[in-house]
């Protein structure tokens, strides 16, 4: 019995770190007013770009160095994230097309550019099978040495690859900037009541651009997350799912706080495999528990709009542009 | 006297063809206070933004400690230590007071909130305001909010502070409290310049009055040796002939009656005091007063859109010879009674008219529920849009055209012809000739001079006092929500009017529910 327990909350944790990454990323952008729809495809082109950056170099040295397997996989992810989130800010700062639409679109496009490279990968360097990269995907689950000499508490807690403690690292140090930095403040004041922050002197097209890709950026890393270390270096069409809108319910469920997306994170991991964790259940009892994550954020979306709280409602300006007012 | 603070010499500023500003100058003094008096659209506010930085003169010459200056941006304004207070607070909501007034602040060294707050209540003991740095914008008071902006501006180390009418939003008390605190400022060595359009407040807190009137500069006065009447006259001007057509109303009877009339806004300030009047059919009622008096919400609560908290707005029914009380019915019944609003609020398009909508599914807006079928009936609506566009003379390259892209008269014309083709009973009209030319606004005068003959009820908002007087037969004057005045447009003048709209409320009483 301890040893389910153990192993759900493993399994929940391993799940949660996807959405802690795509969650996260989505506070910070909409902590500046841009509401991006687009991260579930970000999330996507994250993941397939660290395969693309992967694959090149295993398949250009004939021994890998564990380390650069990473780099490669991690700098190419990265920058296509940023790139992806890019085409956002442009769209909506400098173009004030309308957020929702972008984002939607983007989303679609991020979900066929993983789609597409995952099919045609292979078929570029003449090979056939299946996308599997072992290096890379062993580099990213290395975790720490002592891990296993530490019995059920070090299997269920400590058996991670990097990039799951980056991700709670990460939505600390955003806490810490949102609410305690000069930046942060900046940020939340442009998310609130741009004309307000620009006529502090602040510099709104920047704010937003910036938080909008850095957002991007570390959203990206859940996609990455997932192909590396969840599934080892393989890449399966579609395998990402719907764990991108899942991110951005979290955004609701966390009431626009980092620190508290940690948590709900591994909730909605933990929901999200629980039907797993339940014995005797039919296939189609299993998609009714797999709602729960979205019932549990639609009673979330009703109490906190019920209750008016100032302080969790989400950012004043959120998906609105704006334009400087002009006689 | 000394060096002025700050110096404004032959100061001009155009937006399009409009002048706003025509070779204005004006001084102000460190340690004191100088009232800056014009009605709306004077160009008091355009003046004192071009101080901040906000827009930038088209001719002219600043001075600040006699220094010639350049002010092209409000960090420009902040370096040369001057603060503005807008009538519209610019503060985020969910901030605490402190972080709202160190918000874009660039000092050096580590972000200390805590550091702020001592500040702040530094600031506040040494002039004397009640302010928790602590306490979140949402849950303060429109006062509070204000002074939130005045310690925004110290902060900085402003040493001249512009406030742009703050005793618009408080109540008498809180009046006096921000006086008191002008009043250390200004012993404390700052220059402070107040724009208000109340001259009580005028003759109260200031040491010398500028006037301006249509962008012009018209002089400056020692307080102490002027008087109501002389600054109302300098406020208003004389008298300018316009040539509109009055003819003498014909049988006329009441048609609408307020009685005591109250009204609060969502935040709790009384809006509407006390109403009462009566509008007679075949008659052309105005309704003058500064901006903001109780206009908007009056003609809300006539045509059922604003809620009502007191008194009784009674119909008399021309058709069956019954009254009816219309405050307890929806705008629709309303409606179908004969009472038109034809509101023309300052974005024009906002309501009334659907801006992407052609000139005949505009039409419809108000005729859609008389089909039978769910099929539209386009042929009625068609031949009233056309025959608005040759009455009328709309410019347009069809009917077919979204309103959006005709010129504001013309939508103004489409308007006024839609409202008056329903053949009202009662027709309210507020600020119609806004933004329209001359030609156009004579246009839409005798419009209304045609459904006053027909006896029609006409209710007029209006601005310009000249029109006022000599188009309506009676002027209703609102100052603060309260009738301060019923006069007769054939033997009234401007400074008259002029007094009336700036009684404001010398008696002290609060307007404030308590």
């Amino acid at each position: 019995m301890l040893s389910t327990i153990a192993s759900f909350i493993n399994a929940a944790i391993i799940q949660g770190i996807p959405l802690l990454f795509g969650s996260t990323g989505e506070i910070i952008t909409e902590k500046s007013g841009n509401l991006n729809l687009g991260i579930p495809g970000i999330m996507y082109v994250g993941g397939i770009s660290g395969i693309i950056g992967g694959y090149i170099y295993e398949h250009s040295v004939e021994n890998t160095v564990p380390i650069l397997c990473i780099l490669f996989s991690l700098c190419t992810s990265l920058i296509c994230s940023a790139l992806m989130s890019l085409i956002y800010a442009f769209l909506t700062q400098t173009l004030k097309a309308n957020q929702n639409v972008t984002g939607l679109a983007l989303t679609t496009f991020g979900v066929g550019v993983g789609n597409f490279f995952g099919g045609s990968l292979l078929k570029f360097f003449n090979e056939s099978g299946s996308i599997s990269l072992l290096d890379t995907g062993l580099a990213y689950k290395a975790c720490l040495p002592f891990a296993s000499k530490l019995g059920l508490f070090g299997k269920t807690f400590l058996s991670f690859g990097f990039l799951a403690y980056l991700a709670i690292i990460i939505a600390v140090v955003s806490s810490y900037i949102l609410n305690k930095t000069r930046v942060g403040l900046n940020l939340r004041a442009i998310g609130e009541n741009p004309a307000t922050a620009d006529a502090a002197g602040i510099n709104v097209t920047k704010y937003k651009y910036l938080s909008t890709i850095i957002g991007g950026m570390i959203a990206g890393l859940g996609g990455l997350y997932f192909v590396m270390d969840y599934t080892a270096g393989a890449w399966t069409n579609n395998g990402f799912g719907d764990r991108g809108w899942l991110a951005i319910a979290i955004v609701i469920f966390a009431l626009w706080k980092p620190k508290s997306a940690i948590l709900s994170s591994f909730i909605f991991g933990g929901l999200y495999i629980i039907c797993v964790y339940i014995p005797g259940l039919s296939s189609s009892s299993k998609e009714i528990i797999k709602m729960l994550p979205y019932l549990v954020t639609i009673a979330v979306l009703i109490i906190i709009s019920a209750r008016k709280k100032k302080e969790h409602q989400p950012p004043a300006s959120l998906g609105l542009s704006y334009f400087r007012e002009e006689r | 006297m000394s060096t002025p603070a700050i110096e404004l010499k032959n100061i001009s500023k155009t937006f399009g063809s409009i002048a706003a500003n025509k070779g204005v100058n004006l001084t102000v003094y460190n340690g004191e206070i100088l009232s800056l008096l014009g009605e709306n659209g004077s160009g008091k506010t355009t003046l004192m933004n071009m101080i901040s930085g906000i827009y930038f003169p088209d001719a002219g010459h600043i001075y600040i400690d006699g220094k010639e200056v350049v002010i092209r941006s409000p960090k420009d304004a902040f370096d040369h230590r001057i603060g503005m207070i807008h009538q519209h607070f610019k503060l985020v909501d969910i901030f605490t007071a402190a972080e709202n007034i160190v918000l874009g602040l660039e000092e050096g060294g580590r972000f200390n909130i805590k550091e702020a707050e001592n500040k702040v209540r530094e600031i506040s003991t040494r002039y004397g305001f009640d302010i928790d740095p602590t306490k979140k914008i949402y849950e303060m008071s429109v006062s509070e909010k204000q002074t939130v902006e005045i310690i925004k501006v110290l902060y900085r180390g402003a040493n001249i502070l512009i406030l742009d009418e703050p005793t618009a939003v408080l109540t008498p008390q809180e009046t006096k409290k921000l006086f008191a605190v002008l009043r250390k400022m200004k012993e404390d060595g700052k220059a402070i310049v107040i724009i208000t359009h109340k001259l009580h407040e005028v003759l109260e807190i200031s040491d010398r009055v500028s006037v301006l009137r249509k962008g012009e500069y018209i002089g400056t006065l020692e307080t102490a040796n002027t008087d109501e009447s002389e600054l109302t006259e300098m406020m208003v001007g004389k008298k300018i002939s316009l040539n509109i057509d009055r003819s003498e109303p014909k049988d006329s009877v009441d048609r609408l009656e307020i009685n005591n009339l109250d009204c609060i806004t969502r935040d709790g300030v009384k809006i509407l005091d006390n109403i009462s009047f009566t509008v007679k059919s075949g008659e052309i009622l105005g309704i003058a007063g500064i901006a903001g008096s109780g206009q908007k919400e009056l003609l809300e609560s006539i045509a059922g859109l604003q809620k009502v908290r007191n008194g009784e707005i009674i119909y008399h029914n021309p058709k069956t010879g019954s009254t009816d009380s219309l405050r307890d019915k929806t705008p629709m019944q309303i409606k179908e009674l004969g009472v038109r609003l034809s509101f023309v609020p300052e974005d024009r398009l906002g309501m009334g008219l659907v801006g992407n909508m052609d000139i005949i599914d505009n039409m419809m807006l108000r005729s859609y529920r008389k089909g039978k079928s769910v099929f539209l009936n386009r042929k009625k609506p068609r031949s009233l849009a056309d025959k608005i566009i040759t009455d009328l003379e709309v410019v347009t390259p069809s009917a077919n055209t979204p309103i959006r892209r005709l010129s504001g008269g013309n939508v103004q014309k489409v308007l006024v012809g839609r409202e008056i083709s329903a053949a009202p009973t009662v027709l309210m009209v507020a600020y119609p000739v806004r933004g329209l030319d001359i030609n156009s606004s004579y246009l839409i005068y005798n419009l209304l001079n045609e459904q006053k003959e027909k006896g029609v009820a006409v209710i007029f908002v209006g601005e310009d006092l000249d029109v006022l007087i000599e188009l309506c037969d009676r002027i209703l004057v609102l100052s603060s929500g309260r009738v301060s005045g019923i006069v007769d447009g054939r033997t009234t003048d401007k400074s008259e009017i002029g007094l009336l709209m700036t009684k404001g409320e010398e008696g002290g009483e609060g307007n404030v529910e308590e």
